[in-house]
């Protein structure tokens, strides 16, 4: 039970990281003049749809989401305006955060905005596949000792693991090197992008090695 | 020897204040300095030393040269031009050299090999000390005596093109200039074509005496790869066509003339010089002293040298001898602070008689700075030596004047120029050792003083921060043993032997010996009793610790309250032994009188080991050595990992240049970080863990401590207060986090500080710009009220009153300075300097702090009962007198930062300090990034530049050097100060904290400023031929050695307010 766990969060993890990798160089193909720096907007839009589509994708086969107790498709359609709703307000929330740890309210406020995206996409939307519109079992996971799945631990990890990345990823903005990845927002979000494979990569490892301490209550 | 850990932390603090002085008295050394501050002048010049008054005594040889060409190319390494690539690469110049009528030299450089301070030493000829570059980063003009400068009082027209670093040292001296900005480093051709298209046209006209040419490409070529790359050749290429360019044009004024010999005659040549201000080291780059980076060309062409043939090989001579003999050269005064020696090859081929003058002239200037620098000149060798060459020099003037021709009188002029010669050689040489160089003795003892303070503090950290706070310092039984008798006798030794050697020049041997041996014993015993306390605590670690035999982890001690949060979690615990929660609480009460509060929260690993940090562990580590302490494993929570990599991560990071220039980024980062971390603790403790909120209703009534009513406690309860219900105080308490991230974004954005941004525009112009005067009225008096509303609420009726008449003179001074409108006033009414104003607010503040010094010595005699509420009433007051006085001193437009500081101060005790039961350690910790954090809210940076000297003006007449220099320092120390001020208000006024909670802040308030200081002071040891040294390094320091100044301040008055000092054993 625990190995089939595991063993279906790895080829996910790695399914998701995958799509990272295709979607920094399918654009190279497509796209003129693509490269992470020059046109990193293009870029962070690229790898926020394929890990949304991706994430989607992955968590909608393994029907990891929590059953739904009416399956009409009235409350369908409520659950997924609800989604859309949270994930518009996790935008905005990262957005205010980022302005408020200093960056420009106005002057860059759609790189602001795109970073804020890429971050909602690596934590709150995966939020929304496993755990549904339901903030009750947000609070649940995000608090001590809450997870009660490997997938509550995957997601405990890949979320704080972006954000420490993004949060990393703002050290360098001060440095006089002047190198094009200096510039707002390329070093966050590629610290994000890192911090969240590093949690992908992290999550079944760790998981797997404190397999013996973890007890999760059932349901 | 037990100490109070409050006493214990003052102590350290000002022995770390002894060791940053002699360091930093070792960091700069006093700069050599004429005693006249004036330049030299014509009519100051010494007389020919001859028995009679001959005619012309008193006046210079005529110059040697006309026209003076200097071209200066940065960074041109000695080997460019005198070595193989100088062969192929200079060939013109080479040739030259080497057939040519010229003179090369090889000009060594000192130490920092940076652009600035080498264009100061070639054109002062002085070494320019450490302290006077930091400060003069204020005013960039070169205010001492040079070359330039006498150029343009005799009248010369000067003409420079190149790096504008020039133009600003030389304001208004040059008759023509062009300067190009050295900003773009990757630029390496531009820069230089900027200044070659003047040339052409410049060589042809004759309306200049002196041109400069400052070729920055090379240097540029280096930075970005190297002196190998295959850019340096080209540049050089080029270089020499200039070079050949410019002594054509020369050499042509002369040259095609049918008969030169009368036109030379009347007309001396032109000189052409070639020079650099420093080398470039193997990898490009420059600012050390290796020999690639200081040794530079310094080639002299002019027609009026002899040509010469066969084996060129290059002498060694200082790159300050360029000034004098420039100056001589050119019939120009010495410039006075030069230590420079004339290059006697220069003038060999002028007549005896002048070549003399020359020296003579050298002679007498270095005597006289010799005479100023050094308080044991007259046992200086060379100025004996000076003495009897004069005194030959007269004899043979006496006989030059009666006309004796014959070859005694050659023989002997000859003898008197190596006299002269030798003596300006030991001149010079005793002048310079002085200058520019790090008095390494002195700042290893200092440092080795701080880092051993340091270590103490660390050690000493279990001990302090347990429940008694008292240290036991082993320095009596030190004292006695026998590796203190060694190592103060090696102390001692080494003294003697480092102060007797013959290049001793330093700070700690010029102090007293029994002082410096007694520095150096104290050295030793602290050595000593260090080692005896690591091997106190590293043999306890060694023991087999008496486990806790208790099945469950009722025994394992829970450190004080933040059990109380983890209980939920506990309960659950990883071990899988579900625990009693009744019995929890009297763990708690058991324990809570022995470790009510730490630094990290203890308790049992539930589920995962937070990666450890290395201060975590080493906290760990120590922290279990405590007695009753034997927990098995150890976490800390995340505020806990956050507040401690913060605090490691910050003083790492001052060893980057960039983030010293940008440290305002640095706190602004991790007080955002440490506010939503404190976010998070709130939310978790309102919404999650309800259990153990009801689990707290329950226990409260057992803790003893919430249960006295002593009315007479200052109430800090915010349902009492502000009368609000337990509800909206739960909202209340979830905003305050946030609201202080508002505030902090608005604050950040008054005042742009540091390098990089540092011109981006903000909401301090905005509101200084004339236009805004309403706005800015506005802002500052709202300020004004809230700070009024905010302080007024402890204070005495009395205070209250005098607070608000205090606040009333702060509008009406800033009105009547003119920085805002005052709503009664006519606009025709003249701006003042507003003395009157201030002054009437002085007389409040020192009021305000007389009432409280009053009721706190008050609360000294009468400890008992009351004293209690006088003390915080006291410590209100004196709080509040300092808040008038900040409030009085930070410019209009910085008083909404001070509102600011008061309103989080307060929402934080409200709802979040005391409601999350935070430790002691912790309280300091936060409120240490809250100083800090102000301290760049208020505009400042670490640039000397941005201390706002003015300050020492309000209220003052004219400058009054003591009071000025105490109120610039405590207004640009307002943040911290106040932060520290409100840490102990806060610990002492608090009812249900332990005894130890004043000590516990002290201490760790000595860490917090300890560590940085410590490590920084290694830092700039180890990075001291850094090219930032001075720029960036330095001013730093400077700011470091204040803020331990500050701090040790505070401690002193923590200790003071401390009331119980007796340690029981
Ligand atoms: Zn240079
Ligand atoms: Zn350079």
């Amino acid at each position: 039970m625990w190995d089939v766990e595991i063993r279906g969060m790895t080829s996910a993890h790695a399914i998701i990281a995958a799509s990272i990798f295709m979607a920094t160089v399918i654009p190279v193909v497509l796209v003129d003049n693509f490269s992470v720096y020059g046109t990193h907007l293009v870029w962070l839009y690229s790898v926020a749809c394929s890990v949304a589509v991706v994430n989607i994708a992955v968590f909608w086969l393994l029907g990891i989401s929590p059953p739904t107790k009416k399956n009409t498709l009235n409350y369908k359609l409520s659950r997924l305006i609800r989604s859309c709703v949270y994930f518009v307000l996790s935008c905005l929330f990262f957005h205010a955060v980022v302005v408020l740890y200093g960056a420009p309210l106005i002057e860059s406020a759609l790189e602001t905005f795109s970073l804020a995206v890429l971050l909602s996409t690596l934590t709150t939307l995966r939020c929304l596949c496993i755990l549904g519109p339901n903030v009750q079992a947000w609070i649940r996971v995000f608090s001590r000792d809450g997870a009660m799945s490997v997938w509550d631990t995957s997601l405990q990890i890949t979320s704080s693991c972006s954000i420490v990345g993004a949060w990393f990823g703002a050290f360098p903005i001060p440095l006089d090197w002047d190198r094009p990845w200096q510039v707002w927002p390329i070093s966050c979000s590629l610290g994000a992008t890192g911090g969240f494979l590093t949690g992908l990569l992290a999550a079944p490892l760790w998981i797997r090695w404190h397999r013996k301490q973890l007890t999760y209550k059932l349901k | 020897m037990r100490l109070k850990a409050s006493v214990f932390a003052s102590f350290c603090l000002i022995i770390e204040l002894l060791g940053i002085a002699l360091y930093l008295r070792g960091f700069f050394p006093v700069p050599v300095k004429s005693s006249l501050s004036s330049k030299s002048k014509l009519s100051d010049q010494p007389a020919e030393p001859l028995a009679g008054s001959g005619p012309n005594s008193t006046q210079l040889p005529p110059p040697l040269f006309k026209r003076v060409v200097i071209m200066l190319i940065d960074a041109l390494r000695e080997d460019f031009v005198f070595g193989p690539n100088g062969k192929r690469f200079m060939p013109f110049t080479r040739q030259i050299v080497e057939e040519g009528s010229s003179h090369g030299f090889i000009a060594k450089a000192r130490a920092p090999t940076v652009t600035m301070p080498r264009i100061k030493a070639l054109t002062t000829g002085s070494i320019p000390g450490f302290i006077d570059v930091v400060m003069n980063l204020n005013s960039p003009a070169l205010l001492e005596d040079n070359l330039i400068r006498q150029a343009k009082d005799a009248g010369k027209r000067i003409v420079f093109y190149g790096d504008d670093t020039w133009v600003r040292l030389f304001p208004r001296l040059f008759a023509e200039h062009d300067g190009t900005t050295s900003f773009f480093v990757s630029d390496y051709t531009e820069v230089d074509n900027n200044v070659t298209r003047h040339l052409d046209s410049t060589l042809k006209r004759a309306d200049w005496d002196v041109l400069i040419l400052h070729y920055l490409g090379l240097d540029h070529i280096g930075h970005i790869s190297g002196p190998h790359s295959a850019l340096i050749g080209p540049k050089l290429l080029e270089m020499d066509d200039i070079i050949k360019k410019i002594h054509t044009s020369l050499t042509a004024r002369v040259a095609p003339s049918p008969c030169p010999v009368p036109e030379s005659e009347d007309a001396p040549p032109d000189l052409l010089v070639l020079c650099s201000d420093h080398g470039m080291s193997e990898t490009g780059s420059h600012g050390g002293s290796s020999e690639p980076e200081v040794s530079t060309p310094l080639v002299l062409i002019s027609l009026a040298f002899p040509r010469k043939g066969g084996a060129f090989q290059p002498s060694t001579v200082e790159q300050v001898d360029l000034a004098p003999t420039l100056a001589l050269a050119l019939a120009l005064p010495i410039p006075r602070n030069s230590v420079g020696r004339l290059l006697p090859a220069v003038v060999e081929q002028a007549p005896l008689r002048e070549q003399l003058r020359l020296l003579h002239l050298n002679g007498h200037q270095l005597s006289s700075l010799l005479r100023d620098s050094n308080p044991t000149y007259q046992r200086q060798d060379g100025y004996e030596l000076f003495r009897v060459a004069e005194k030959a020099h007269g004899n043979w003037m006496k006989l030059y004047l009666e006309g004796n021709t014959s070859e005694v009188l050659g023989n002997l002029g000859r003898k008197v120029l190596k006299q002269y010669l030798e003596a300006l050689q030991s001149m010079s040489l005793a002048l310079s050792k002085q200058l520019g160089r790090y008095d390494m003795y002195s700042m290893i003892v200092g440092m080795g003083l701080i880092l051993e303070v340091l270590a103490l503090l660390l050690l000493a950290m279990p001990e302090a921060l347990g429940g008694a706070a008292c240290v036991d310092v082993p320095l009596a039984p030190a004292c006695l043993s026998l590796p203190f008798c060694l190592l103060g006798l090696l102390a001692c030794s080494t003294h003697v032997l480092m102060c007797t050697s013959a290049e001793a020049n330093c700070y700690f041997c010029s102090l007293p010996w029994p002082l410096a041996f007694s520095a150096l014993l104290f050295v030793a015993a602290l050595l000593c009793s260090l080692a005896a306390m690591a091997g106190k605590r590293f043999s306890l670690a060694g023991d087999p610790r008496p486990k806790v035999s208790a099945p469950g982890p009722v025994g394992r001690l829970q450190a004080g309250k933040a059990a109380r949060d983890e209980l939920a979690m506990l309960s659950v615990s990883g071990h899988g032994d579900i625990r009693p929660t009744g019995a929890h609480p009297h763990a708690i009460e058991a324990h809570s009188d022995l470790h009510p509060s730490h630094l990290c929260h203890i308790c049992s690993v539930a589920g995962g080991n937070i990666a450890e940090t290395a201060g975590s562990s080493f906290l760990a580590q120590t922290r279990s050595q405590v007695p009753g302490d034997s927990s098995l494993d150890w976490t800390l929570s995340e505020l806990d990992i956050l507040l401690l990599t913060g605090t490691v991560g910050q003083t790492l990071s001052l060893g980057a240049s960039s983030f010293i220039e940008e440290e305002h980024q640095t706190w602004y980062f991790l007080l955002n970080t440490l506010c939503l971390a404190v976010f998070q603790d709130v939310c978790r403790k309102y919404f999650k863990e309800r259990r153990a909120l009801d689990e707290e209703r329950e226990e409260s009534s057992l803790l003893p401590s919430t249960t006295d009513g002593d009315p007479l406690q200052p109430s800090f309860s915010p349902a009492t207060e502000l009368g609000v219900s337990l509800g909206a105080e739960k909202w209340l308490a979830l905003t305050t986090p946030l609201l202080t991230l508002v505030c902090c974004r608005l604050l950040r954005s008054l005042n742009q500080t540091g390098v990089q941004w540092a011109h981006l525009p903000d909401l301090g112009h905005w509101l200084n710009n004339g236009d805004h005067k309403v706005f800015l009225s506005v802002l500052a008096v709202f300020s004004l009220l809230l700070i009024f509303l905010l302080v007024q609420r402890h204070c005495s009726l009395v205070s209250t009153i005098a607070l608000a008449l205090g606040l009333l003179g702060i509008y009406s001074y800033r009105a009547a300075v003119g920085s805002v409108l005052f709503p009664w006033q006519h606009t025709s009414r003249s701006i003042s300097k507003g003395t009157g104003e201030a002054r009437f607010v002085y007389v409040f503040v020192l009021g305000i702090l007389f009432t409280g010094v009053k009721d706190l010595l008050c609360s000294q005699v009468t400890a008992a009962g009351g004293g209690g509420h006088l003390r915080s009433r006291g410590l209100w007051e004196v709080y509040s007198g300092m808040v008038l006085l900040v409030a009085l001193l930070l410019r209009p437009h910085n008083l909404p930062t001070l509102a600011c500081c008061l309103l989080l101060q307060t929402l934080m005790v409200q709802f979040v300090w005391e409601r999350l039961r935070y430790d002691a350690a912790q309280i300091t910790i936060m409120h240490y990034w809250f100083g800090q954090a102000f301290f760049y809210f208020q505009g400042n940076s670490n640039n000397i530049a941005t201390v706002d000297i003015s300050v020492g003006f309000v209220g003052l007449e004219s400058y009054v050097e003591v009071p000025a220099v105490i109120l610039t320092a405590f207004c640009t120390y307002a943040g911290p100060v106040l932060w520290a001020c409100h840490l102990m208000c806060y610990l002492s006024s608090e009812r249900d904290r332990a005894a130890g909670a004043l000590s516990h802040g002290c201490y760790c308030l000595a860490v917090l400023r300890s560590v940085p200081a410590a490590l920084y002071v290694a830092l700039t040891t180890a990075l001291r031929y850094h090219l930032f040294i001075w720029s960036v390094f330095s001013p730093k320091l400077l700011y470091e050695a204040t803020h331990v100044l500050i701090a040790a301040a505070a401690c002193l008055i923590f200790t003071a307010v401390d009331h119980d000092h007796a340690c029981s054993l």
